[in-house]
């Protein structure tokens, strides 16, 4: 508990000891190995269509398909295995909320630095656009911009870059203008070191803990942001399906009864967005020091 | 009388507010000998701090020093583009700020803050940079340098981290540091401390401070030299025990007289009537007449320096010459 040898392992001590982040953390962990490998674990591979039989279509869980195995989940109307769909599309919606994730945490922090770093007009402008940005809806926004550059995984991970990145510069700007002011950096600057080194080396780590937190919520947040654009029809080709579109495409049997279609890619969804949440929460308790015990 | 290492000469800083212009320091004048230590006093607000920014060229806007000059070793300062000032900060001028907390980025480790400013002024090997890192730690009373070096700010106390301030101001073996009231949020014993090692090693090193306080007991016991700041002015200046022994300014006398260890047990501590004016608003001639009971006439205007031997004052009617005309 005492254990004062590196910061990374004070936090990892400090997080072992809420239970339920750990399983959370477990729970992430093995979702995103599920995803990473799912070429290997399910029992068919549902983006090959001669793989598909329409035979085999909307079968109920614990069907046997002209595969010859068991179909545990049952299959979706295009005949693929709901499990392996389920598996693939995890590893899109993985895929897509951390490249967007990171993509923006990128572009905001470097927006959000140079605007408290430079300050005056520089920082007018970026803040300004960023406020005004916030105060659109990021759904719409994503529509639109998903609408003008089309589809596909890069169009989509810009939509999801374009509606975040704010919260990001926010944060970053935030953190960075209190910073800025602290002795250690005006010392720092009043030396002949060159300003990127100040801010490399003395600006930016202090402003990474709050960032963090963002990012756990802001992947989270682009993942079913990035359902939802699936389930309205704007995310990815039909031919390969993420975890929003396979609920969009079971949608229309909910009513008779195969509900299995819809409620296991939602289920899945669900799971991978409530433990990256509670990851998320556990990291922000740990860094925010006004709710600690 | 060897050279100065530093020069200050008529300097005025003033800021420039909506308000009006303040005047935070108004002529200011001083020698400081190599390996010298002088004590700057006053109340808060009374320009020390600012001297202390306007010497190392740290000043923000709206100030400005309007004018006097600040040679260190024959260079002067106010006139250098803010690049060459940069490469003399930190190497030849440094400053302690009051804050320990503050002055060290709880990112880093002491060793890590410790390369970095080496690196801004020299290009040492690694071994060589943690060398002299942990020597400076072992110079300012820290125990175990080299294994402190690998230690964060957090892990140390408010009286270690600024013995680490101090040992980074010392790292390029500056001629002169600013130090700006850098015992003022550390416990006595502490100070008392921090106090004698640094008189020895402006001994040592030969490096000249100037010491930034308001506290007169703590500076008297450190500098060999004082000077008394009201209202952005210096009101007396000369040997620590000369002033203290024998004030001349009214003001030097009264923070004299209000020490606590010149009190009577029991009896109320003395003060000084009224506080410190507004800089907004001087009054025309000296700004401690309002306040002092030895005031007349003449003193709505302003008095000159009086220089006697190595001291001086700016009064008409100076304490222990009643008669203005002895010595």
């Amino acid at each position: 508990m005492s254990n004062t040898s590196t910061p990374l392992r004070r936090f990892w001590a400090e997080f072992r000891e809420n239970r339920i982040a750990v399983v959370a953390l477990v729970v992430v962990v093995v979702l995103i190995l599920l995803a990473v490998f799912a070429s290997l674990v399910s029992p068919q591979n549902p983006y090959d269509l001669a793989n598909l039989s329409l035979m085999d279509s909307r079968r109920p869980p614990g069907f046997v398909g002209t595969g010859g195995y068991t179909h545990i989940l049952g299959t979706d109307p295009q005949g693929r295995d709901l499990l392996s769909a389920i598996l693939y599309g995890l590893r899109i919606s993985i895929q897509i909320g951390l490249a967007a994730g990171f993509v923006s945490l990128t572009i905001g922090t470097t927006l959000g630095i140079l605007a408290a770093y430079v300050g005056g007009r520089v920082e007018a402008l970026i803040m300004r656009l960023v406020d005004l940005q916030l105060s659109f809806p990021a759904i719409l926004l994503a529509l639109v911009i998903v609408a003008l550059l089309g589809q596909g995984k890069a169009q989509l991970i810009g939509a999801l870059v374009a509606a975040q990145y704010a919260y990001f510069a926010r944060t970053a700007y935030g953190a960075a203008k209190a910073e800025r002011g602290k002795d250690y950096i005006e010392a720092a600057l009043a030396t002949p070191l060159s300003a990127r080194l100040v801010v490399w080396r003395h600006m930016l780590p202090n402003c990474t803990p709050p960032l963090i937190v963002v990012a756990t919520v802001q992947i989270a947040n682009s993942i079913s942001l990035e359902a939802t654009l699936s389930f309205l029809g704007l995310g990815l080709p039909v031919t390969e399906p993420s975890l929003g579109m396979l609920i969009s495409n079971g949608f229309p049997y909910m009513m008779s009864g195969r509900y299995w279609i819809s409620v296991y890619p939602g289920v899945a969804l669900i799971i991978l967005i409530f433990a990256i949440n509670i990851v998320g929460d556990q990291v922000r308790d740990q860094f925010n020091p006004r709710l600690r015990k | 009388m060897t050279e100065p290492v530093l020069s200050v000469k008529n300097l005025s800083t003033h800021f420039f507010t909506r308000g009006g212009v303040v005047k935070a320091v108004d002529g200011v004048s001083f020698d400081l000998a190599r390996g010298e230590i002088m004590g700057l006093v006053g109340e808060s607000g009374s320009g020390k701090t600012v001297t202390g920014f306007s010497l190392i060229g740290l000043l923000d806007a709206p100030g400005r020093i309007v004018e006097g000059s600040v040679k260190l070793n024959g260079t002067e300062l106010t006139t250098l583009s803010e690049r060459a000032m940069r490469t003399r900060r930190g190497s030849e001028i440094s400053m302690i700020f009051q804050d320990p907390i503050a002055t060290l980025n709880p990112m880093l480790t002491i060793g890590q803050q410790m390369r970095l400013a080496i690196d801004a002024h020299e290009r040492l090997s690694p071994q060589a940079a943690e060398a002299r890192s942990a020597e400076l730690l072992t110079q300012v009373g820290i125990p175990s340098a080299k294994a402190r070096l690998r230690a964060y700010p957090h892990e140390f106390s408010g009286g270690m981290r600024q013995r680490v301030a101090i040992a980074i101001a010392l790292l390029h073996r500056p001629a002169v540091i600013v130090a700006d009231e850098p015992t003022t949020a550390l416990d006595v014993s502490i100070q008392a401390q921090i106090l004698f090692q640094m008189r020895d090693l402006a001994r040592e090193t030969g490096t000249a401070m100037i010491w930034i306080s308001h506290d007169l007991a703590v500076v008297s016991s450190l500098a060999s030299k004082l000077a008394v700041m009201y209202a952005g002015r210096i009101v007396e200046q000369g040997p620590t025990a000369t002033l203290l022994r024998d004030p001349r300014h009214p003001y030097t006398a009264g923070l004299i007289a209000s020490l606590p260890a010149m009190a009577k047990p029991g009896t109320p501590l003395t003060q000084i009537p009224g506080s410190t004016p507004s800089l907004l608003s001087l009054p025309p001639g000296c700004p401690f007449a309002p306040r002092c009971d030895r005031a007349d006439d003449i003193c709505k205007t302003a008095p000159e320096m009086t220089m006697q031997a190595n001291r001086g004052w700016r009064c008409f009617h100076p304490v222990g010459q009643d008669a203005g005309v002895s010595a």
